[in-house]
Order: C-alpha cells, then structure tokens, then sequence
C-alpha cells in the first residue's frame, strides 16, 4: 500500500485517501467559450504520461489537497493545499 | 534400510527428541528438526509423490521447497509439501493425487497414454461440443489434481500483525548476514527474515567442510544475535512485496504487514536442474539437496552416485558426499575445459573419476521406476548435443545435478526491480532498482563466499546511506571473476521422451518443441499454452530452462526472449492467513434501539441501517406499510430521518456559495425559509436535491440525500476552495437526530411539546424555526415531502430518544403510528417528488426530470449551468412521468426497471412503483419518450416474466395536485 504525504496530517498510508481527479481549471474561468471547448473541458482529461497535479482528499480529517504525481512510475512527488504551489510541499 | 548418519556438526535434528509420525498408514521415526522428506529418505523411502499428469514416482528433488513433488494431506490440512513440512507426533499424512495408495496409484497408467496427452491436449479435445465440457472436467479433476479440501473443517482464525522497520532484509545467508549488520551499525532498526528454521542459507549446507566459513559464520551470527538493532525472524517468509515497501511476512502463525522504509533482497539462487531422460526419478535430486540432506539432516542422500557438474559447486557437493561415505562414481562435467579450479585436483585425489564434455543422457530405472540403478553418460559434441553413439552405462542409485543457478528475485521483480541476463555469470542480474531496493549476494550474481559478504556489506550501506545514515564512501562489490556458474544450456535430449523440464506440470522437452511448432513464440504465450511455471512451485526450477529453451528455439539471445513475470506469493500461503475479519462498518441512527424495539423490520440504505415498515401481528409486509401511509394521511405518522445529510453552511458568502452549488436562488432567500434545491454536476446531471434552510443571514442549513451526503459534502468542501469563497461547512449529519412528524394532526400533537408559535400565519408553511422541542434545542421545518401537514424536527442526537418518545406519548390520543421508509417512498410518489439516484440516472438532467423550475432565471452560474445552457437547446429523448394503473386488474405488475414498449421498440423504463395507494390502485414513475408522454396516454409494459402489462399516463402529483394539505 502506497503511502501519500498530507500537508496537514503527514505520511498516511492511501486507503485514508479519497482521489479527486486531475487538478483542472476553475470553470468560472470556461464558460464563455464555444460550446465545444466547454465540451473538451467537461469530458476529456488529460491522460499523457508525466507528472500530473492531482486532488486528493483525506477522509478522517476531511482535507483536500494538491498532489503531484508521475503516473509513468506511480511515485508522488510532493503535496501541498489548495493555492499553495509556490511553497515547497 | 537406515540412511541415517552419526551426528554431524550443524545438523538441524534434534537426536534427543524422537518423533512418530505415518506415511501413508506406515508407522515411522523420525526426530524432531526433520521434514517430512528428510525423514521419509532416511528410512530409504524414496517414492514419496505421484505427478500432477503421468502420476510419475517421484522423490526428494530440492529439499528447500522449490520443487512441489511430495505433496501430501492429514484430513484437515491440504496440499503440504514434504520438504517444508516438519514432522511433529502423531503426524498421520497421505500422498494427495493417487488412487488407491502411493505404491499402487491406479492412474499410474496415464503414462501409457502420453502420446495421446501432447501439450495442449485439452484446448483440442475438449473444445467441442461445448455441453460436454463439464463432464470432461469432472474426468480430469479426479485424474490430475492435488489435496482435497474439506468443507466440513472447523473456521481457523488467525492473527494479523503489523511492523515497521527501517530496512528489511530477506534471506539470513552470507549477504543478508553481513548486509544486516553493516546497516544495524550505521543506526538502522533491521528486520531480518529466512524462510528456513535456523539462519545462516547456503551456509548451513554448502560451505560445511570449510572451516573458514564456519567461523567467519560463527562470528557474523554473534554478531546479529547481539545488536540491538537487529531482529531476526526465522521460518518467516516474505511472501510478496507491494507499494512503498509494504510487506507481506507469512510464518507459520500469522501474516504480518510489514512496513519498510528500504529492503535489501539477499535471497540466493534455486539451483536449476540439467533436462535429460527420466530426470525426475527418486534419486536424481540437485546437488544443493543431497548436500541439505547430508548436512541439515545428517541423512546418507546415496550409496553411489554420479555427479552431473557445470560449476565449482558440484565438485564442493561432490566432495561433500564423498567425505560422508558416499561412492562418487563420477563426475560427468559438463564443460570440455572441465574445472579451472583445485576443486579439480581436490576430486582427483579422492578417487573421482571426472568425465570432462560429458553429459547424463540418462538415467535408468529399476524395476517399478522408484528407483534408478545406473546413470548413462554421454561424451558432448562442441556444440553440445550428445554424441549418443558413445554411452557408457555408470551404475548408480544417485544422480547430483549441479549446472546451474537462477536468482530467487520475485520480491525484487515485485518492488520494482528490473534485471538483464549477463554472460559473465550466464544469469540475471538486477540491471536497475527503484530507490530503496538493494538485491545482494548470489542474486546479484556474487558467488564466490567472500564477495557475497563483501557484497551485503555494500549493500547494507547503500542502504544506510539512502536513509541519511551514512555518508562515508561506498565501496565497490568485485565482480565475479572465475567461471560462470550455469551452464547456458543444460538441456540433452537422446530423442527420448520423459526429459523433464517442468516437474510440476509434467512438461518435457518435446512439449516446448511441439508449441514452438504451433507458432507460440513468445515467452508469456509459451507459459500459457504449456503452463511451464504455472503449478505449484510457479516456475522456481523450470522457468530459466523455458527461457533458454525458447530463445534457442528462437535463435533469440535471453534478453530479447524475456522473462516471466513473478508474482506473490512467493510460496503458497495458507488461505486461513489472508482471510481477513468480517467489517462492514454501519451507521446507526440515535433512535435504532427504538425500532428494533417496536418491531421494525429493519434494511440497508446505504451505509445506514433503517425502518422498512413496523410489522404488525396479523398482517403481510405490504398491509403494514399501507396501513403506515393511510394512517399519515388520516391521523398522525412519524418517521425517523436522521440518515438525512445536515450541513450547515456559514460565512459572509454561504448564500453565494449556494448559489454556485445548487441551480436555485438563495441570495433574496428570507430569514426562516425553506427553499428546495437542486443540485447538477459538471455535466448537468441532478447529483443531489434537498431542502436549504436559512437561519440567519449569513448561516443556512442544508439537508441532502441519506446516501449522498458524504460524497455531496466533500465536494462542496472542494467548491468552496476552487471559488475562493468565505464559507465555513460543517457537516452534523451525525451530531444530530431528526424526525419527520406528518399528518393532519401533527400540528395538535406538536403543539403542547413546543414553546414555538404553531399558527399558519407566525409558522407558514416551508418555515423553518429554531426552537425547543420536548425540552430539547432544535431546528423545525415545514415541509411536504410526504404531501400533508408536517414538521421536521432536528434536535442534537442525545435528545434524540427523548423528543421521539415525547411526540409519541403526546401523539397517542391522535392514532400516532411510526412509519418507515416504504410508506415513505408511497406517499412521495403519490406527490410526485422524486428520488435522486432512484427516479434519475447517470445521465439524467433538471428538464427531463421535471424539475427546470428550480433554475433560478438568469443566473449568471452555478454548477454545470454551461452544460444545461446547450442540453436546454436539444430536444428531449425522455421525461419523467406518472403512471396509472385500474384499480380492478388480472396479471402481474410490472417492478421497477422493467421496461416500456411501444411498437416493438423500447420508449421508457419504470423508475418508482407502488402496487398499492392509498388511491386505490397502483402508480408509478417512469421515464418515457416524450410525445408517448402525454396525459391520458396508453402504455404497454413488459413485465419480469415476459407478459404485459397496461398503464395510463398520469399528471403528477396522483395526491392532492393542489398542495392544499401540506399548507
């Protein structure tokens, strides 16, 4: 069982963890485009081999956070809140 | 006859301690510290198994486990295997897979029928006719098989424990010995593992005439029994390795969850057998077990024996053997150059005749083939096939095969380890380890004893410094220098047909011709059409051979050929070991007890226990629940609906937030009103609806579906982050109970328990108060879900049992009943309300599902408003309605999902259905295609036993269209 580092609560092993998904943009930030932007927007995700942002939520303390993970070697690489990219997670 | 030898320095038996146990009904002795195997061979009983296919004899082959030739059963305990089984008191076992008895085994005659059982033999013959397979199977599983398992057997449970280490270190030989210690003196906490009763690997059985070795063996034992930091786990296998170094130990007790932080992998190698002509009868074992027979067991392997070498190894077995009594007809030495070593002249000196470039090309049996009686070697050609006119006839009882070895790095393949076949030691080797995995010893193709000392030294401080313990220089590990220790192809064939490769599957060498042949071409399809590596030992000694037959088949070298993948467990593990407890966590309301009390018949929603209906002496389910709902409607009801989600939702933009969160409007929402909610995703599809409560300006309390809720309020917690809105959310689902009081006269029996002021005008309906109820705190809501005069109650779930028991004490001169989630779900159908995740889909948006009027106009977003914007511009294939069906009718009812058919083709699909109203006749709910959707409208359902049934379609809500009851 992999071990996920949360920004609030330390290194919890995953089954803790709830995954949210790839970080994507704010919507409010989408919806004055061409409805088939929007469309790409809501049903297509990126699955290209790399290091993605990823939001992952731990359940007993009810915290969402930013993970980056390689998904070419499943290692996470480091995590941080929500609007904290800038400080070394 | 007595095999057994006087005492030996280092045996593992315990003379003092004798042992009685039988085999196959024989009463034998043995002493405690011997397995099965050991102490079958030293009574001389040879034939200990029967094989998988051709019920084959066979004997002791690797004495470690690595082979699955004795498999035996007590009764209760299945599929044992003889080199890993010790022999305890009482110890009654029999042979799995014979019939009638080991000796007599009447399926000994599927040998007879091999050429008719080609590789593959069963995809054919058994293809067609498909009916007949079962029968078939049934034939097969009595012929070829293992134990039995019985049902009847008492439930073992066993501990599960968990651990963490710093490193662990896996396997207790040479490497894993020096590796252990060199990382324990740096700081490091180190568990260290072996499979086998007592530490120490091969050098327990291989380097035993070296006094060299014993002592340095000696001094490194003393030296990991002493430090602190050092635990030692002996009979402990690491049975698989997982993420992040999380590990599964397997003993003979328990499984234990291991948590690591690095793992040295210092297993060793399982020596590989030579492939040639009756090389899996009792008496041709590898060289490493006649020398654990010999050392570990103090018993006699042979009398006389020829030894079949390719490496330094044999001549060390060889002499071993010697030095304990047995003849050494010969060492047939594979290579023409012969050894390189003094190992050589060692022999020599002893009286052994070696055959330099020469080969077993046999090995013949005696009468009854449970035994052999002579060896046939067989000068090689340069290009190694056998030169057959030339066999000499060597008499013998024993033939030792020393040719080579593969890495035992399953563990190391699991963590993340990848190797590469290397010429100079012609086996695989790690070519790149994941940061934390270290491999040592043999299995980084260190043979020589003082390099793989030096070797897990190196290793153990790689380790360290990986951790930050270290920081001084790493030093080199040498190389293996001398001769490679396998052979690149121990495989003769004198175009006989019994050249076994895998012994578990009973594979020979023509096999792997013959799927060759067939086009099977590939590693992983070879495997899976011959099964070599699939049986009981998963491939431990016939993969390596498969791989190098393959790639010669192939003109492939062994690293474009591949190979297979290793998965957990690393030795069978018993299931009573991963059976895990029963643990499904469930959710109680405060007012559980109370139910159960009063003869509720309870269900699951979702995580949550609750009241289907309150059963009644005398009456059917369905009777009961639609007395409940006619009693709402007449007189008083209450149901219990603290599974609902509560959460309030507080802070300067709570009423943004919601907006953002739900279709609706709530910024102009009033003080002390209700609003009813809908909320989309993304996509526009309804994820939830509930009932928005404002209690203040800038606190709302929110209610969601009983098995939404957790998913709804996590999400909303993620929303409030991505707007970057001032809202705090608490979720009290659980601190607090709630009730629905509903019926005509709720507002009497609610009225002397309340301080609140009850009257349509001060509490209209959808008015939410905070007040006391019974005493209690608690929030009061008007609302209508079930379409009558009602309160809902939240008070904190201490008071829960309380508040209840007071509205029923206070309700009983009104009829009071309890009602539970069926009546429930009747008396909101007959309102039309729908449920989310009952009456909507996957897929299902606002306008189809009746509900658009909840959009608040003109919102400028909320979620998934985009997608609604261009759904709301296409036609609709669907949409919700009701459905009605005469009160005086023959046939079955259709349930919900079956579906509606209208000129052969499929046009909608029941969602919600009532057999009984209280209208008088069933109703449903239904998704229909929308110009079939018009009131008054026929429709034709087919219902689960392929009739029909007929249905009208119904304007919603059946029950009082105007909502003047709930008013």
């Amino acid at each position: 069982m992999k071990i996920l580092n949360c920004p609030i609560n330390g290194p919890r092993p995953l089954q803790e963890f709830h995954f949210g998904g790839e970080l994507r943009p704010n919507p409010l930030d989408r919806k004055d485009g061409a409805d088939a932007d929007w469309a790409d927007y809501v049903f297509n995700r990126d699955g290209e081999p790399g290091v993605k942002r990823e939001w992952w939520y731990h359940i007993p303390s009810g915290t969402w956070f930013i993970a980056e993970r390689d998904n070419v070697t499943d290692q996470f690489q480091r995590t941080y809140l929500y609007g904290a990219e800038q400080t070394d997670g | 006859m007595d095999r057994r030898l006087p005492p030996r320095e280092g045996e593992w038996i315990d003379r003092s301690q004798p042992v009685e146990f039988r085999f196959e009904g024989q009463s034998l002795a043995g002493f405690a510290g011997d397995v099965l195997s050991s102490a079958l061979w030293a009574h001389d009983v040879r034939l200990q198994g029967r094989s998988f296919k051709y019920h084959r004899p066979r004997g002791l082959y690797s004495l470690a486990g690595h082979d699955a030739n004795v498999i035996v059963e007590d009764g209760r305990r299945t599929n044992m295997r003889g080199d890993l089984l010790p022999i305890t008191d009482g110890l009654d076992v029999y042979s799995v897979n014979t019939s009638g008895g080991l000796q007599r085994d009447r399926w000994r005659i599927m040998e007879r029928f091999d050429r008719f059982l080609p590789v593959g033999f069963y995809y054919k013959a058994f293809h067609t006719p498909r009916w007949l397979f079962p029968h078939y199977e049934n034939q097969m599983r009595q012929v070829a098989g293992l134990g039995r398992v019985h049902p009847g057997n008492a439930a073992v449970e066993t501990p599960k424990d968990y651990a963490f280490c710093d490193l662990l270190v896996v396997g207790a030989g040479p490497a894993g010995l020096a590796g252990a210690i060199a990382a324990a003196e740096q700081g490091l906490k180190v568990l260290l593992v072996d499979e086998q009763p007592h530490p120490g690997g091969s050098l327990n059985w291989q380097w035993s005439g070296n006094p060299a070795a014993q002592e340095q063996f000696g001094g490194m034992l003393e030296q990991v029994r002493a430090h602190d930091n050092i635990e030692l786990r002996c009979g402990t296998q690491a049975a698989g390795a997982y993420n992040d170094y999380w590990i599964a130990l397997v003993d003979d007790r328990r499984l234990t969850k291991l948590r690591a932080k690095a793992m040295l992998v210092a297993t060793g190698c399982f020596e590989q057998p030579a492939v040639f002509q009756n090389n899996d009868l009792p008496g041709v074992m590898l060289a490493s077990a006649a020398q654990r027979l010999l050392q570990l067991y103090a018993v006699k392997p042979f009398d006389r024996a020829v030894v079949v070498a390719a490496n330094s190894d044999g001549y060390r077995a060889a002499l071993d053997l010697h030095g304990a009594g047995v003849e050494i007809a010969a060492i047939a030495d594979l290579r023409h150059d012969g050894e390189p070593t003094g190992l050589a002249q060692n022999a020599a000196d002893a009286g052994i005749e070696i055959l330099a470039g020469c080969a077993i090309a046999e090995a013949v049996p005696s009468g009854g083939k449970a035994r052999i009686q002579a060896a046939a070697v067989c000068p090689l050609e340069k290009d190694g096939s056998l030169r057959t006119g030339s066999l000499r006839r060597i008499e013998c009882d024993g033939i030792a095969m020393s040719v080579g070895w593969s890495p035992n790095v399953g563990l190391a393949y699991q963590a993340g380890g990848r190797f590469r076949y290397a010429e100079h030691v012609a086996q695989l080797v790690p070519s790149s380890l994941p940061d934390g995995l270290f491999v040592s010893g043999r299995a980084n193709g260190r043979f020589e004893l003082h390099d793989q000392i030096a070797d897990g030294r190196r290793a153990g401080l790689c380790a360290a410094a990986h951790l930050g313990r270290f920081d001084g220089n790493l030093p080199d590990s040498p190389q293996h220098q001398a001769s490679p220790p396998s052979h690149p192809y121990p495989i003769f064939s004198n175009n006989g047909k019994k050249n076994f490769v895998d012994l578990d599957e009973d594979l020979h060498l023509a096999d792997f011709k013959n799927a060759h042949q067939e086009g099977y071409d590939n590693i992983e399809l070879v495997k899976r059409f011959t099964t070599v590596g699939m049986g009981p030992s998963q491939g431990k000694l016939s993969n390596s051979n498969a791989i190098r037959i393959l790639a010669r088949l192939n003109g492939a070298s062994i690293n474009e050929t591949g190979t297979t993948t290793s998965r957990p467990f690393y030795q069978p593990v018993r299931i009573s070991h991963l059976a895990g407890r029963r643990f499904h966590p469930q959710r109680r309301t405060p007012l559980d007890g109370w139910h159960r009390q009063h003869g509720a018949e309870m269900m699951h929603a979702g995580a949550w226990m609750r009241p289907e209906f309150y059963t009644t002496s005398g009456s059917t389910r369905d009777e009961c629940i639609l007395a409940e709902a006619k009693n709402v409607r007449e007189h008083v009801g209450l149901i219990d609906v603290g599974t609902l989600g509560k959460i309030l939702v507080c802070g300067p933009d709570a009423a943004r937030f919601l907006e953002h969160i739900y279709t609706g409007r709530f910024e102009k929402q009033k003080v002390g009103r209700l609003r009813y909610g809908v909320a989309c995703d993304e996509t526009g599809v309804i994820i939830e609806d509930g009932v928005i409560a404002r209690l203040a300006e800038d606190r709302f309390y929110v209610s969601a579906t009983s098995s939404g809720a957790a998913v709804f309020y996590r999400e909303m917690q993620r929303w409030a982050l991505i707007f970057g809105m001032k809202v705090t959310l608490i979720n009290a689902t659980g601190h607090l109970a709630a009730m629905n009081l509903a019926g005509p006269k709720s507002r009497e029996v609610l009225a002397g328990l309340t301080d609140a002021d009850l009257s349509p005008d001060a509490f209209p309906y959808v008015g939410v108060k905070e007040a006391t109820v019974a005493g209690a705190r608690a929030i009061v809501m008007r609302v209508g879900f079930v379409g009558e005069l009602g309160y809902e109650i939240h008070v904190p779930a201490s008071q829960g049992w309380h508040v209840w028991t007071s509205l029923m004490e206070a309700g009983r001169p009104h009829n009071i009943r309890p009602f539970g989630v069926e009546a429930q779900r009747l008396l909101r159908l007959e309102k039309g309300h729908l449920i989310v995740g009952q009456d909507t889909d996957a897929l299902t948006h606002p306008f189809e599902a009746d509900v658009a009027w909840a959009i608040g106009k003109d919102k400028p977003f909320f979620i998934g408003s985009r997608s609604l914007d261009i759904v709301k511009q296409q036609s609709l294939d669907r949409k919700l309605v009701g459905l009605s069906f005469p009160a005086h009718r023959s046939g079955p009812l259709p349930q919900e999902c079956c579906l509606i058919i209208h000129e052969g083709e499929i046009v909608g699909r029941i969602t919600s259905i009532a057999p009984a109203s209280t209208l008088g006749h069933p109703i449903a709910m239904a998704f229909l295609r929308p110009d079939l959707a018009n009131v008054g409208a026929k429709v034709t359902i087919r219902t689960t036993d392929g009739r029909t049934a007929d249905a009208e379609v119904a304007a919603m809500p059946f029950y009082d269209p105007d909502g003047a009851r709930q008013k």
